[in-house]
């Protein structure tokens, strides 16, 4: 389902992210994207998800190329993902019901339908009482669970997450975790990236750890 | 159907914003009211004399005076000139008597004409060119003054000529001020909307990130533009409305005083209707212009 071929990212400036990684994921497959920060696990994500392009090497999502992709098909592959973020990208203005119903807003879905959708993300995460609060008055477990929310509101057939634990207490993480196993066990292909090793283990799931911008092995 | 929901909610969007900050939004639309309303104000009062002098000038004609002294077979033979001429249409002979009479009766002032040992005026000829070309009436008159017991040939189209020359002059000044005034509408909102996208910057990255087209992000900003122009452009027919309808006012007092009754036509619906279009239109052009140079800015590489 993902395919990821001798990718190298450098930034301008010339920070190497990324050199010469290769890793592949299957079809309803959960995996973790583990190494210690600045490994670059965010970079290969964010070019899994077609929001950076690789300076060289190729990404191949269900058979299709996306780095020789055109500017202009970007979005509409970005709408095949559900994004986690590292830093969550709420948006403070908006209430919980509003943010996570951007992603069908953006499809161009009719009210009705958003709302409907929205519920059921906001019921799957547990949120279906906060619906009219802000972001700000949610705890930082609940923020990320909204993040999880507009990620599976599209009902994407791959989920990609950056550090979803982060800064969540061990319970908290735990708890998220097996929300991701759950998505998984229904078929959705679950990419997460983590550096805690603790969580992930006993899970039974693979991982592709980074090192310095390699694979390590 | 999906394409025409993003349009409502781009518009719902951009009406909400509009609202949210009504101070500033209806200083946007003061500016863009006082901006199109100088122009089009302008424009409304050259029309307006343009019509006047349309209407008076419908027919140009001659009017040819003989010298006070000359008799009645001097004006006979101008008279078979006139007849003979090739160049003349229809013509009509005022007698020096008939003249003062209808002078008296038109004027109210037979007091001070009845004062006078004899009568003042000449006789005249009024005369139409066999075609309205104005050439050939200015060719006649400069013929007409060589013609003996000629004094004085005037041509009553010459003052429209004049004023005509005038009204173009004055239409190209309104027109310079016109383009001048909507390039600085169009900087206004290309600034006004440089702000909103600060504003939303963060909302406009998140929705880039999950697959909002360039297209999508833009929508509700041109959308807020041209709100904005058609809004100032509505009040910019407010104004000028306001205006007109205090001048009539006035004019009909002034009029009064001279048995006249002068009055400004309003805009008319077309000229309402490109008034609107046009304000809409540059709103939307600044809102353009801001958007795609600054979503530009903020492509993620």
């Amino acid at each position: 389902m993902i395919t990821v071929s001798h990718v190298s990212k450098r930034y301008p400036g010339g920070y190497e992210a990324l050199r010469n990684v290769s890793a592949g994921v299957d079809p309803g497959e959960m995996v973790f994207v583990t190494g210690h920060s600045g490994a670059g696990k965010s970079t290969l994500l964010k070019l899994i998800g077609g929001i950076e392009r690789p300076t060289s090497g190729s990404v191949v999502i269900n058979g299709k190329n996306i780095t020789t992709m055109g500017r202009s098909s970007l979005p509409f592959l970005r709408r095949n993902f559900g994004f986690i973020f590292q830093d969550h990208k709420l948006l403070f203005d908006r209430s919980v019901y509003d943010n996570a119903a951007l992603p069908l807003v953006i499809s161009g879905f009719p009210r009705r339908e958003i709302a409907r959708r929205v519920r059921a993300a906001l019921d799957k995460v547990g949120l279906l009482d906060r619906e009219k609060a802000r972001p700000v008055t949610l705890s930082g477990g609940e923020q990320q669970r909204l993040c999880i929310a507009r990620a599976i509101v599209n009902r994407p057939a791959i989920l990609l997450a950056d550090e979803p634990t982060g800064n969540l207490d061990e319970a908290y993480g735990k708890e998220i975790i097996a929300m991701f196993k759950a998505f998984n066990q229904v078929g959705v292909t679950v990419v997460i990236a983590t550096h805690d090793l603790d969580l992930i283990q006993g899970l039974g799931a693979r991982t592709i750890r980074l090192d310095h911008g390699g694979l390590a092995q | 159907m999906s394409w025409l929901f993003a349009h409502l909610d781009a518009f719902r969007d951009s009406a909400r914003r509009l609202l949210e900050q009504p101070f500033a939004t209806l200083l946007n639309i003061v500016v863009f009211g006082i901006a199109l309303a100088l122009p089009s104000g302008f424009y409304v009062g050259l029309d307006n004399v343009a019509r006047f002098s349309r209407q008076l000038t419908s027919e140009p004609q001659l009017s040819l005076f003989l010298t006070v002294g000359a008799s009645r077979s001097d004006a006979s033979a101008i008279e078979e000139r006139l007849r003979r001429h090739s160049f003349v249409g229809e013509f009509r002979f005022v007698d020096r008597d008939t003249a003062l009479q209808e002078l008296t009766r038109a004027s109210g002032m037979s007091d001070v004409l009845s004062e006078l040992d004899e009568n003042p005026l000449p006789h005249a000829f009024i005369v139409a060119g066999k075609t309205a070309d104005p050439d050939l009436l200015e060719a006649l008159r400069n013929e007409a003054l060589t013609w003996p017991k000629v004094e004085h040939v005037q041509l009553d189209s010459a003052w429209a000529r004049k004023l005509d020359a005038a009204l173009r002059i004055g239409q190209l000044l309104v027109t310079l001020l016109g383009v001048l005034l909507s390039i600085a509408l169009v900087a206004v909102t290309f600034n006004t909307i440089r702000l909103q996208i600060l504003t939303r910057r963060d909302e406009i990255e998140v929705s880039k990130l999950i697959g909002a087209t360039n297209l999508f992000i833009r929508r509700p900003f041109l959308y807020l533009g041209g709100l904005q122009g058609l809004l100032g452009g509505a009040a910019a027919w407010l104004i000028v409305t306001i205006a007109v309808r205090m001048l009539n006012h006035e004019l009909a007092a002034f009029g009064d005083l001279f048995g006249l009754s002068p009055r400004l036509g309003m805009m008319s619906l077309q000229q309402t209707g490109v008034l609107l279009a046009l304000a809409g239109l540059l709103g939307w052009l600044g809102a353009w212009m801001s958007v795609s140079r600054h979503l530009w800015q903020m492509n993620p590489r």
